[in-house]
Parts: C-alpha cells; sequence; structure tokens
C-alpha cells in the first residue's frame, strides 16, 4: 500500500474582500500519494493556485482539514518545496547563494548542507555558474537553479505553480523534461498546476480536472501511456496521448 | 559582425556619432566660455555695473584671496561637512521610519495625513523654530538639511518597499520565513536601487537646509558667505560663494551618482 502524503478532507476556502465574498474552493476532498506526479488543471481563475498555497500552509482554509504526511499542518513546513511561476531568483545574489536561500531561512545552513547544494549544482549542470549572477544565465538554467533552490531542503513533496509559464515554447519543452527528470531521479512527490493539458497528460500519473470557481472535483484521470522510455517528450507519441488530451480539453469545457 | 574590418556603412554610422558626441561637449564648454566672457567684457566696458553685477576676474581675485587666507576651505569644507552629515542622517533615519511604516500596515494608515501634509510643508519655514529650540549652532543647521530630505525619504522608501514583488515575498513566506527575514532577504536588497536614488535626490534637498541654515544662524560656511556679502554690498563675495556653491553640489551629486553606477554594475 503505498503511502498517503497528502490529504484534503473537505476543504473550502472563501475570500473577503469590501465588495464581497467570493468561494475559490468547495468542499474538496483528495489524497495525494508517495512518489506520484499529479497535475491540476482547471479554467483559469478556478482556485488552482489557492489550492496549493494551502497545501503549502502560506494560507489557512475556510473549514475542512489538510494532512501532510498525517499531520495537520500549521504552517510553512520544510516537508514542502514551493516553486512558482518565475524563477525569482535574486538578482544580488550568485546562482549559489540563491540556492542555499531556503537553507539560510530556516536555519539549516552548514557545511553538509551546503555541500549537498553544491553536489545538486554540479548534478545538473550548473557546476560553472555557481558563482555567477542569475542575468548571466539563460532562462531554462535559471528555472532549474529554482529547482534545486527549492530542493535544497530536502523537502519530500514538491509544490509546481505553473512553473514554466514564463519560458518560450522550445525552452519550456526541454525545461519540462529535465525538470520531471530531476524529480524522479529524487524521488519526489509533486503536485503540478499547470493550465497546458499537453504537459499534463506528458508528465502526470494522475491529472486532476477541477470545475470552474468554486472549485470541485470534476474528474479524476489515471494517466497509462505505452511509450517505452517514460519521459514526458518522448510520452508525446503515446497512441493514448490524444486521447486523454481530447478528453480534459472536453472536460474543461473552454468558451471564448 | 564582418571579420574583415568594418564595413564602409558602419564606418560612417560610427563616424557620424563621433561628430554628434564632440559637438555636444564642445557645445557645452563654448557656452560656459561665452558666458563668462560675455559677463567679463560687458563689465570691463561699463555696460553692466561690475560693483553690483561683478566680473569674472572679480571673482578670480577673490577665489585667490580666500583661498590665501584659507577661509575658502574653512567655508566650503563645513558646508559640504554639514550637506554630507545632513543627508546621510536624513536618509539612514528616513529608511528606519519607513521600516517601521512597512512593518505595520496599521501605523502606515494612521500616519498616512501627517506624512502627507508634512511633505507639503515647505520645511524652510521651520528654521527659526529650530533657532531658538535647538540655538545658533552646527546642530540646528543639519537638523534643517535632515528635516527638509526626511519626509521624501519616508515616502519614497516607504513607495519601494511596498513595491517588493510579492511573489518573491510569497517564495519567502513558502520557505518558513519570519517578517525580519523577509525585510533582510528581500524587501532591503531588492529597495538598495531606490534608496540609492533618494541619496541623490537628498544631495540637493539638504543643500538647500544646510544654506538655509547658515543664512540663519550667520557664523561660518557658504550660506554665511552670501548673506554677509549681501549685506554688506560685497557682491565679489556673493557670486564666489554661489559659483563654489554650484561646483561643490555637482561634485557631491556627482560622486553619489558614481557610487550608485558601482553599485548597479555589482547586482
Amino acid at each position: 500500500m503505498v503511502k498517503k502524503v497528502v490529504e484534503l478532507k473537505n476543504v473550502s476556502m472563501n475570500y473577503h474582500t469590501l465588495n464581497g465574498e467570493t468561494q475559490a474552493i468547495r468542499n474538496l476532498s483528495l489524497d495525494i500519494y508517495n512518489g506520484e506526479f499529479v497535475s491540476i488543471v482547471g479554467p483559469s481563475g478556478c482556485g488552482k493556485s489557492t489550492l496549493l498555497s494551502l497545501i503549502s500552509g502560506i494560507l489557512k482554509p475556510t473549514s475542512g482539514d489538510i494532512l501532510v504526511n498525517g499531520e495537520p499542518i500549521t504552517g510553512p513546513s520544510s516537508n514542502l518545496g514551493y516553486m512558482l511561476q518565475k524563477d525569482h531568483l535574486f538578482g544580488w545574489r550568485t546562482i549559489l547563494k540563491n540556492a542555499t536561500l531556503g537553507l539560510e531561512i530556516q536555519k539549516k545552513l552548514n557545511k553538509e548542507s551546503q555541500a549537498y547544494v553544491e553536489h545538486l549544482l554540479d548534478e545538473y549542470g550548473l557546476a560553472d555558474f555557481k558563482h555567477h549572477y542569475p542575468k548571466q544565465l539563460s532562462g531554462g538554467m535559471r528555472q532549474r537553479a529554482a529547482l534545486i533552490r527549492t530542493l535544497a531542503t530536502n523537502p519530500d513533496i514538491l509544490l509546481l505553480d505553473e512553473p514554466f509559464s514564463a519560458l518560450d515554447y522550445q525552452t519550456r519543452l526541454a525545461i519540462s523534461e529535465e525538470i520531471w527528470l530531476i524529480i524522479k531521479k529524487e524521488r519526489k512527490t509533486a503536485v503540478f498546476v499547470t493550465h497546458d493539458i499537453a504537459e499534463a497528460v506528458a508528465s502526470s500519473d494522475r491529472i486532476i480536472v477541477l470545475t470552474k470557481r468554486p472549485a470541485e472535483i470534476k474528474n479524476i484521470h489515471e494517466i497509462n501511456l505505452t511509450c517505452d522510455i517514460r519521459t514526458p517528450i518522448s510520452c508525446r507519441e503515446a497512441p493514448e496521448f490524444r486521447h486523454y488530451f481530447n478528453q480534459i480539453w472536453k472536460e474543461l469545457d473552454v468558451h471564448v | 559582425m564582418f571579420k574583415e574590418g568594418v564595413s564602409k556603412e558602419h564606418q560612417t554610422y560610427l563616424k557620424q556619432y563621433r561628430i554628434r558626441k564632440a559637438s555636444i561637449a564642445a557645445s557645452q564648454i563654448s557656452m560656459l566660455v561665452l558666458f563668462f566672457a560675455l559677463w567679463e567684457i560687458a563689465a570691463y566696458f561699463k555696460w553692466i555695473d561690475p560693483f553690483i553685477m561683478s566680473q569674472p576676474s572679480r571673482v578670480f581675485k577673490t577665489i585667490m584671496n580666500l583661498t590665501a587666507d584659507g577661509s575658502l576651505f574653512t567655508h566650503t569644507g563645513i558646508t559640504v561637512f554639514e550637506t554630507v552629515v545632513g543627508f546621510l542622517s536624513g536618509t539612514i533615519l528616513g529608511t528606519i521610519i519607513a521600516i517601521i511604516l512597512w512593518w505595520s500596515d496599521f501605523v502606515a494608515k494612521v500616519l498616512d495625513p501627517y506624512l502627507v501634509v508634512l511633505n507639503a510643508l515647505p520645511k524652510t519655514a521651520l528654521g527659526p523654530i529650530i533657532l531658538v529650540w535647538i540655538g545658533g549652532t552646527t546642530s540646528s543647521i543639519i537638523v534643517m538639511a535632515l528635516l527638509v530630505s526626511i519626509v521624501v525619504t519616508i515616502l519614497n522608501v516607504y513607495l519601494a518597499f511596498e513595491s517588493c514583488d510579492e511573489d518573491k515575498v510569497k517564495l519567502l513566506w513558502t520557505l518558513g520565513a519570519t517578517k525580519l527575514q523577509i525585510l533582510s532577504k528581500v524587501v532591503l536588497p531588492s529597495s538598495i536601487p531606490s534608496i540609492i536614488s533618494v541619496l541623490k535626490i537628498n544631495v540637493g534637498l539638504s543643500l538647500v537646509g544646510v544654506i538655509v541654515g547658515e543664512f540663519l544662524v550667520s557664523k561660518a560656511g557658504l550660506g554665511y558667505l552670501i548673506i554677509y556679502g549681501g549685506q554688506v554690498f560685497k557682491m565679489d563675495l556673493v557670486m564666489t560663494s554661489v559659483l563654489i556653491l554650484a561646483v561643490a553640489a555637482a561634485l557631491m551629486y556627482l560622486s553619489v551618482a558614481w557610487f550608485e553606477k558601482k553599485l548597479n554594475k555589482m547586482r
């Protein structure tokens, strides 16, 4: 039996502004298992990012419970790593200094953890750029550096909030392949929010389709693609790929 | 790029660029020379009264005299010192107050109308009050310089803090940062360019405070020389002091601008 690492139980989230109340998420229950790559897709503005913020502990749900590794969350935890849309590397820090930011904040920066970060940078092709500044790197390299910053604190679960949407299409294909491989190699659980259906189908074990706001689960797809090498780009060739794509596209029910 | 030399077209382009740059510099210099030459000639032929309008040669003589007895350096030094102390303390105190406002949104909202009024108020109007409260000393001149620059600093630095990228702050929250860490790791470092540009504004503003302060205190400094020269009708002294003040102000501004450029290169 695979361990549940994230459990959402009847989670609802409301926002209050002077103009009124907005229901972002309604009575949503979801389990995520260890080592899974789960994508969350849904119409824009449906509360996908809110869902990630809730899991990460920076927002508190209006009602319902969220458990990470069986424990209720009380705030940001080092079990979880968050990756945002842009790399958000700090221009005034070198790549190495950017990568150790999380360790610095959690006061875990020591010889051992620094060596681990340097190992990650070496492993994933940034060895020669440790002492460079972010503006000297290409978009793809920056995104890789941002992933290493997230991995540095050694979280079990990665929350990816459209991490490639700021990149151009070619870079995006290449980097999402690379990052997928890194996540698999480091044996992390990933929760991936995206609006790119193809990207979701190519990389996920499971896809959760959300409804329009207030977000509820519309459908869950187990993705089983027939491909020799299981990586996002080669899986785009799988015969089932188009079938999943079309089905999810229909469920999203986009009207322009 | 062409390996074998540069194309003729590109050569013409580069040449035109150099010509344009040189002609701008030449115009700038000849404007200055022409201004002083006209001034000198007009005074020499008594088209203008050199007693009231002064004259470059007399200004030069005054500079020589003031240099000889060393008072030029004393007065310039005092003014520069007061300005530097004024604008540094204005910038540092202003930044500290901006940090307090950033820390507590409630305090920021409460103080907002007071800051607006203080910003609109011409701070030089407070000169006589400061003179009475603190006395006719260097301290009241520095306080004057500080008052002129502090409100602008608070408003600009607070604005820079508030416009710090929300997602960068969010990233730190997700890493479990405290508010103090958010301040020291993102908000302050990302606001350094704004703080430096405030520093540039503050050089000019503090100088206004210092000169007004020296007018009132009337003991030493370029402001004192100007007001003294005006009172005893020594227009040569007034013009000399104004010219030296212009040079000193420009040098102070340029050194901050140089510092800014150095810092930006590092980022």
